[in-house]
């Protein structure tokens, strides 16, 4: 143990930013329900309305958790909050002890620092502090930020100290991941894993099977009853639990040698398979793990937004501030909604279509595109791969989104004709989402250090479609968002032209950066 | 000449490699080589100043060019979740086709397990993947920027090996390292640069012909004037016997005032790769104060 708090500082130091951003996400997760709940209703029978309507949806519950005092703005906060800010808990518990403990292992650092008088446990028990740390001023802030914007201070107390509970939990199960694969992608995989296998349990427990709820660390946290009856007992559970898993951890850890895990990486095909050979063969093995995560999310993101079915009158409620956010505006409460939801899935969609265009930038910083030019492979034909996979990919997860919202729609209302009408929508925004990555394009083909920024074009479309009327935001600034060209279809009916210009420039930003890059230098 | 930003990268740098050698491109860190062999690869483009090669221009007609060359990259960067023989098929298949029978024949002589991810590999394996890559692949140049620093020195032999193979096949080779003794041991003709400049360059007897020799001798009776010959400089008598350092282009003027006072023995030792080095390099240590000239 010698060196553990000489280790702790120095992790402390390397994490005060980690600590700083997740907090805040998650305090502002919590509390902006607060806002927008209390924003979204003018009066009780309008909330009770509402509030019975989420009940008796059995999607909205697999979603977020047991419908409980749904009419109170406590009771929506513990609901729509707890169980997203659980899995953020776990996750950031993942990063905190992945990064301190397999990541430094495999790097070759934690070396270093064993051959110093430094305790053969003490890495590992820094990084268990480090996490029960963070997930202190996660809880913290979240049970600070809810009572003081004026919910009761017992329940906010109790909201935030089973946050950091069910984190210090998962940041148990992390510890026994990283000993068990000698890579940290595959650690945080079966870390992530756990963390997935909660959510799943509890969404079924919360639906029908009770008891499943009792076997998920969030199931434990909703069960604390914030907000409807408080009660701190099921906080032992957690507890109990994370020494019986730190304990296990321990365990492992004698039971292995430094650098290897308990499960070896598995060896690998000695010879490439036929595809990998051409430049669009390799961007697409190389995207495929990201593509198919993106896929299955969208897909699950639609599910879950048509699960909402035709009653989002009520969900929505009459302020005019959710009706400008939720509905851009019109009367046709079906038809704006899932206009909007479509323009959300499409943005979500965006999320891959940017990050697939700036593969190409990692791959160059990496040094993996100098060996690769080296051959007989031509830039073009390089940068081309992945332009391809970019594109086929967007409209993939564009298209899977859309069936999702369609689908489940159809099932959720009996309605079989809605299906197509809510699956097109998402479709037809493929050509702004283009236009964002075309960017990200563009940028990396020119400066390719400043390609990150088309991340911020993407956080502004976001801006405008949520608040663009609400805040009156000037017209020109609106303009700036490509999506704001196009018809908001199903609320509208498709237009040819908008889609065709907006097109037309996608490709053109595409495009100029390709010929930018292969006049370039490279790195 | 190859600027980045206010840095000059290259600077009138003459080197010109011909086919069927093995030539040694030597050069303390930043001194420009592997600038000059991205030049040569098409990655860079000259700001001016020309770069031919195999007859073509090797930025635009880089693609075409490249059928005909491999590459090994000092740091050989891998990607984390392909094996090494995945990663060897791809180069391969991309510079247009490999040799099965030299592959295998390869990885057997590196001892390399091809089934490893990427993420698994030591430095040296990583290199070894890079080499057999370049090596099983039928072509007639080889730019190799550092490829052993990775490599132990049962793997280097191996490696010196193949570059004999392939250059008695009548290929061409251009060796950027800092293993003086490997260049020595494989390089017909030597190139020196600095600050992106050529500095020398010829085959190595050419080269120790620019340098010193340094000789001891036992004599009868030590000439008187030593000293005072062209060339001559560190001259110190001990009784009988005489140590000196002499340009060796004087060598001859020495031998016959040595023999005038009557040889018993005579040690001469020629200039080494790392004394034309440092010849080279020395007022940089020098400035530095911290290294060793000697």
């Amino acid at each position: 143990m010698t060196g553990t708090v000489l280790l702790l500082r120095a992790f402390l130091r390397r994490d005060r930013w980690l600590y700083l951003w997740w907090g805040l996400g998650v305090a502002l997760l919590y509390v902006s329900q607060a806002w927008s709940v209390d924003g979204l209703y003018t009066t009780q029978e309008e909330f009770d309305r509402a509030a019975a309507n989420m009940a008796g949806n059995k999607a909205l519950i697999a979603m977020a958790g047991p419908a409980r005092a749904l009419n109170t703005t406590g009771g929506q906060v513990t609901w729509q909050a707890a169980a997203f800010g659980a899995v953020c808990a776990g996750l950031m518990s993942m990063f905190v002890i992945g990064r301190h403990t397999r990541a430094e292992e495999e790097s070759g650092r934690d070396e270093l620092l064993r051959a110093a008088p430094v305790g053969r446990y003490a890495p590992a028990c820094a990084a268990l502090m480090d996490a029960v740390l963070a997930n202190l001023v996660l809880g913290a802030l979240v049970a600070g930020s809810l009572a003081a914007y004026g919910l009761a201070l017992a329940d906010s107390v109790g909201l935030g100290l089973g946050l950091s509970v069910t984190g210090w939990f998962f940041s148990a199960t992390a510890l026994v991941a990283v000993q068990l694969t000698a890579s940290t992608r595959a650690a945080y995989g079966i870390a992530g894993a756990v963390i997935g296998v909660a959510y799943v349990l509890r969404a079924v427990g919360d639906v029908g099977a009770q008891a499943l709820s009792w076997l998920s660390p969030i199931g434990w946290y909703q069960a604390m009853h914030a907000f409807s009856g408080l009660r701190w007992w099921p906080l032992l559970v957690p507890l109990v639990l994370t020494v019986v898993v730190v304990a296990v951890a321990r365990a492992v850890f004698d039971r292995r040698d430094f650098g290897s895990g308990v499960v070896a990486d598995r060896p690998g095909p000695a010879r490439a398979s036929g595809a990998l050979g051409t430049g669009w063969g390799l961007a697409l093995r190389l995207q495929r793990p990201a593509l198919l995560g993106w896929a299955i999310g969208l897909l699950l993101s639609g599910l879950s937004f048509g699960a909402m079915g035709d009653s989002v009158g009520d969900l929505v409620g009459d302020s005019s501030l959710s009706q400008q956010m939720m509905l851009q505006g019109s009367a046709d409460v079906v038809d704006g909604f899932y206009a909007t939801l479509s323009v959300m899935l499409a943005l979500l969609a965006a999320g891959f279509s940017v990050s697939s265009a700036l593969r190409p930038r990692s791959e160059e910083d990496g040094g993996r595109l100098e060996p690769l030019l080296a051959t007989a492979l031509p830039r073009a034909g390089w940068l081309g791969g992945h332009v391809a996979v970019t594109l086929v990919g967007t409209l993939l997860v564009l298209a899977l989104a859309g069936l999702g919202l369609g689908t489940s729609y159809a099932l959720v209302t009996g309605d079989g004709g809605a299906m197509l009408r809510l699956a097109l929508p998402a479709m037809t925004f493929a050509p702004a989402v283009l236009v964002l990555s075309g960017l990200a394009r563009l940028l990396y083909g020119v400066v390719p250090r400043a390609a990150p920024l088309a991340w911020a074009a993407l956080l502004l479309a976001w801006v405008v479609l949520l608040f663009g009327d609400v805040f009156d935001l000037p017209q020109w600034l609106q303009d700036l968002s490509p999506f704001e060209h196009l018809a908001l279809v199903p609320l509208q009916d498709f237009s040819v032209a908008p889609f065709a210009a907006v097109s037309v420039v996608a490709a053109l930003l595409s495009v100029v950066g390709q010929f930018a890059f292969l006049r370039r230098d490279v790195h | 000449m190859k600027s980045f930003g206010p840095h000059r990268a290259l600077d009138g740098l003459d080197l010109s490699v011909a086919r069927g050698e093995v030539h040694g491109f030597l050069g303390p860190n930043g001194a420009g080589k592997s600038t000059t062999i991205r030049v040569l690869l098409g990655l860079l483009r000259v700001d001016s100043g020309e770069a031919r090669l195999l007859g073509g221009d090797p930025w635009r007609d880089a693609a075409e060019l490249h059928r005909r060359l491999a590459y090994v990259p000092g740091d050989v960067n891998l990607w984390p979740n392909l094996t090494g023989g995945e990663v060897i098929d791809l180069l391969g298949r991309l510079r247009g086709g490999l040799d099965e029978r030299r592959r295998k024949e390869l990885l057997d002589r590196f001892e390399l397990d091809p089934t490893k991810k990427g993420r698994g590999y030591s430095k040296g394996n990583r290199q070894k993947v890079a080499l057999v890559a370049a090596l099983a692949s039928d072509v007639e140049l080889l730019l190799l920027d550092e490829p052993t620093s990775g490599l132990d020195p049962l793997m280097e032999a191996v490696f010196r090996d193949c570059v004999d193979e392939f250059r008695s096949e009548g290929h061409t080779v251009l060796l950027s390292s800092h293993i003086l003794a490997e260049v020595e041991h494989l390089c017909d003709r030597v190139s020196i640069i600095r600050a992106g400049r050529c500095v020398e360059t010829g085959t190595l007897a050419e080269l120790r012909h620019l340098t010193s020799t340094s000789v001891t001798a036992d004599l009868v009776t030590v000439p008187e004037g030593l000293e005072r010959l062209p060339g001559v400089h560190d001259v110190d008598i001990d009784n009988h016997r005489v140590h000196l350092v002499v340009d060796t282009t004087r060598l001859d003027a020495v031998l016959d005032a040595l023999q005038t006072g009557g040889l018993r023995s005579l040690e001469s030792q020629p200039p080494t790769l790392e004394d034309l080095f440092l010849r080279h390099y020395g007022d940089r240590l020098r400035a530095s104060g911290d290294g060793d000239p000697g």
